[in-house]
């Protein structure tokens, strides 16, 4: 591990720069700016900007959920509220001569956030569990209920609509292309991530995993719980308003949609399916559920029932997220035991892909076969065209279920033992 | 006067309708600690099953057997998932019945589709039990109140005069002594959740003709559900009948008085902004009374947990 500091050399003193954490930040940074040239299209680039828009969001959330373990089902208010304010200031710097140049339009977003996660934190963030899922339940509910109401800010059903190339221009750029949009996101990604990074190493973000673990014996050391949850909601809030603001500037347009409970359940979802234990989780979670969105959504009706099953599989038997799973193996890999996995694996692998895509066929056949317009009978599957109401589908595709999950379940035994072994460390002799 | 009386029988409909969903969750909760966010999903399904069963068997054996299937699914999600994730802590259950919640609604599309299902009071019901100045009442709408206030009747007993409800109501306190001796915690903890369950599927199925059997009547209810529980005080069973019937009222009420904002305002001294259209403030000046009826249970709990955050009738501070 080198060491740039001066004065790292006394023992005592901690090293200012790690290198091995600092390499991460870099790589990702010079990723980011490299993706462009390799999915230059503007599909890819609309993919990859709605992407960086969930990590920032999923991020801001984890800090309340894994750092703060305090579970909101309202989330989606304080990104929304930022990004309608951000509309709302778009408009002023079209209309009212307002000087504010398009690249600072996520702070106001996020000091709009910060503002509002203040008024409501002060009486939510009294306890932590239950009732402040609960109250966060309520208050977001509140809020998208409002929105149809308070049509000035919210813009009533159609909602609110802006054009972000209307503000003063540095260096030529106007920001009418996706690309340079783009930049504008990972550039608001790379340091909202950084500042999150950070603020989860402070004795602050300390504090708030003690209280977390156990909110008694935080208080019995001298913090009040109910203020270090308040800093914790209040942090988020401010990062939540960031993906609004930038949610404003890529799509220039914000609905009652964005306030409301599925948002705010898909935002704990990304975050759950991450990994809420991990700092990387949400970002695994966000980039993973956004590509499964976008090439589930395309070929068939039914993605969000496959999104569903994957999240409470998740939650009954991961409940550590990918990320957790990426982590269990970490231990056979520093043992050196690795390849003891490796001939399970592939042994599982092709019985468990069968079983998995075996029961998605079947239930694309059984939705095709009850809800599909009366005579048109024919569907493709796989490249595969067939008549969904006749017998011989059915069959093979449940043969080939109960035969995949005979295998996998006649395999599982020796992948648990080879699982076992790989995790023991034999005593030196 | 008249138009009191109905307003007062139609908000006692509508919350005694939110009391068979909230007491299902209420001792759910108080037993488990943990708030079972897929309850309105159950109250949907009963509302589907019953629907189901109508279409061979007609209304009055759907009535009957769709809570008991509501129940049976209801004790399997306990003993097969909750009872799994419990390990991992409340946080993990309550995303666990979340996702439940999720889960049934996309099921609900995927077997019954997205549209509104033709699923409607029996004909024995179909006429008008009385009026009042003008206005009808339906016979289905007694019908509801009837069904609900026997059932909370039965509850009732059952938790305080029977054998088995003293038994529940020692392991809701302590589990641990009740199990010491030697009754079976889990089995109670099982059956009480799937009676919970059925509960709000019953109440699906009596609601179902009036309020409409579509795959977002889960959603639709189920935040007012939660919002009523945390009036009442979580835990707490008479604060839950309470806070039912006071949003009942509440919403029942706003929505069928026109009162204009502007007129409050301009009682109480205030001038409407010349420049209307471009005013910061024209929506307060727009608003009406039933616009803001959606809203006001929220309102009522954010301003309860406020001033008293253990709810109306919770005992501790929750």
């Amino acid at each position: 591990m080198s060491v740039v500091s001066e004065n790292a050399s006394e023992a005592t003193q901690s090293p200012l720069i790690v290198w091995s954490q600092i390499l991460p930040w870099i790589m990702a940074s010079v990723l980011l700016a490299a993706l462009p040239f390799v999915f230059g299209s503007g599909s890819a680039l609309t993919i990859m900007n709605q992407m960086a828009i969930t990590i920032i969001f999923a991020l801001a959330y984890n800090m309340l959920l894994g750092q703060g373990g305090m579970l909101s089902f309202g989330h989606a208010v304080y990104m929304g509220l930022g990004g309608f304010f951000c509309v709302h200031l778009m408009n002023m710097v079209e209309y009212d001569n307002l000087w504010l140049p398009l690249p600072f339009l996520p702070l106001f977003g996020g000091l709009f956030g910060l503002m509002f996660a203040t008024i409501i934190g002060l009486f939510s963030t009294r306890r932590a569990g239950t009732v402040f899922a609960m109250i966060s339940l309520g208050v977001g509910e509140l809020i998208a209920a409002s929105s149809i109401i308070v049509v000035a800010f919210f813009g009533g059903e159609e909602g609110v609509s802006g054009d972000r190339t209307m503000g003063p221009t540095a260096l030529g750029i106007d920001f009418a292309s996706q690309k340079e949009v783009y930049y504008l996101t990972a550039f608001w990604l790379v340091l909202s991530a950084l500042a999150m990074f950070l603020f989860s190493r402070t004795p602050m973000g300390r504090i708030a995993n003690a209280v977390r673990d156990n909110e008694e014996r935080a208080e019995f050391l001298g913090y009040s719980q109910r203020y270090v949850r308040l800093i914790s909601f209040c942090a988020s809030g401010f990062f939540c308003g960031i993906a609004g603001g930038l949610f404003a500037i890529n799509f220039e347009i914000l609905t009652q949609e964005n306030l409301d409970l599925t948002s705010s359940g898909i935002i704990l979802l990304i975050t759950f399916l991450g990994g809420v234990g991990f700092f990387i989780g949400p970002i695994i979670g966000a980039i993973v559920f956004t590509m499964l969105q976008t090439v589930l959504s395309l070929y068939t009706e039914i993605w969000q029932l496959y999104l569903g099953v994957l999240f409470l599989m998740t939650v009954m038997f991961f409940p550590a997220g990918l990320t957790g799973l990426l982590a269990m193996h970490s231990l056979p890999y520093r043992l050196g035991k690795f390849s003891l996995l490796l001939v399970p694996y592939a042994k599982m692998a092709l019985p468990a892909l069968v079983l998995v895509l075996s029961s998605a066929s079947l239930l694309e056949l059984l939705f095709h076969a009850r809800h599909a317009s009366v005579g048109e009978n024919e569907m493709t599957l796989f490249g595969i065209t067939f008549d969904s109401h006749a017998l011989t589908p059915w069959i093979v595709l449940v043969v080939l279920l109960v035969g995949s999950f005979m295998i996998v379940k006649r395999q599982a035994p020796s992948l648990y033992d080879a699982w076992q072994s790989a995790n023991h460390m034999e005593p030196r002799s | 006067m008249s138009l009191i009386i109905v307003n007062l029988l139609d908000g006692l409909v509508t919350g005694l309708l939110l009391f068979m969903l909230c007491s299902g969750l209420t001792l759910i909760f108080s037993m488990m600690g943990v708030l079972n966010f897929a309850h309105a999903s159950f109250y949907m399904l009963g509302a589907y099953f019953a629907y189901q069963i109508s279409t061979y068997l007609g209304f009055w054996v759907g009535l009957l057997v769709a809570p008991f299937v509501v129940g049976l699914a209801g004790a399997l999600v306990e003993r097969y998932g909750l009872r799994r994730v419990h390990k991992y802590g409340h946080v993990p259950e309550l995303i666990f019945t979340f996702g439940l919640a999720l889960l049934i609604e996309e099921l609900v599309q995927f077997i019954w589709g997205k549209s509104q299902m033709a699923y409607e009071q029996p004909p024995a019901l179909d006429f008008t039990a009385f009026a009042i100045a003008g206005n009808a009442f339906p016979a289905y709408k007694m019908f509801m109140i009837f069904i609900a206030m026997g059932i909370f009747l039965l509850l009732l007993y059952i938790l305080t005069r029977t054998r088995i409800g003293m038994i529940i109501q020692a392991a809701l306190s302590y589990p641990h002594t009740v199990q010491n001796l030697g009754h079976n915690v889990p089995l109670i903890f099982m059956g009480v959740f799937g009676v919970g369950t059925a509960l709000a599927g019953l109440a699906g199925v009596i609601a179902g003709p009036a309020l409409g059997t579509f795959p977002g009547m889960a959603f639709q209810l189920g935040s007012i559900v939660f919002v009523t529980i945390v009036i009442g005080g979580l835990g707490s069973l008479w604060g839950a009948l309470f806070a039912s019937l006071l949003i009942g009222w509440l919403q029942t009420f706003a929505a069928s008085y026109n009162i204009r904002f502007a007129d409050i305002f301009e009682f109480f001294g205030f001038t409407p902004p010349v420049d209307m259209a471009n005013s910061a403030l024209r929506d307060l000046w727009t608003l009406t009374v039933p616009q803001i009826g959606p809203i006001l249970p929220y309102l009522l709990m954010v301003a309860v947990l406020v001033i008293r955050p253990q709810g109306l009738f919770g005992r501790r501070e929750t």
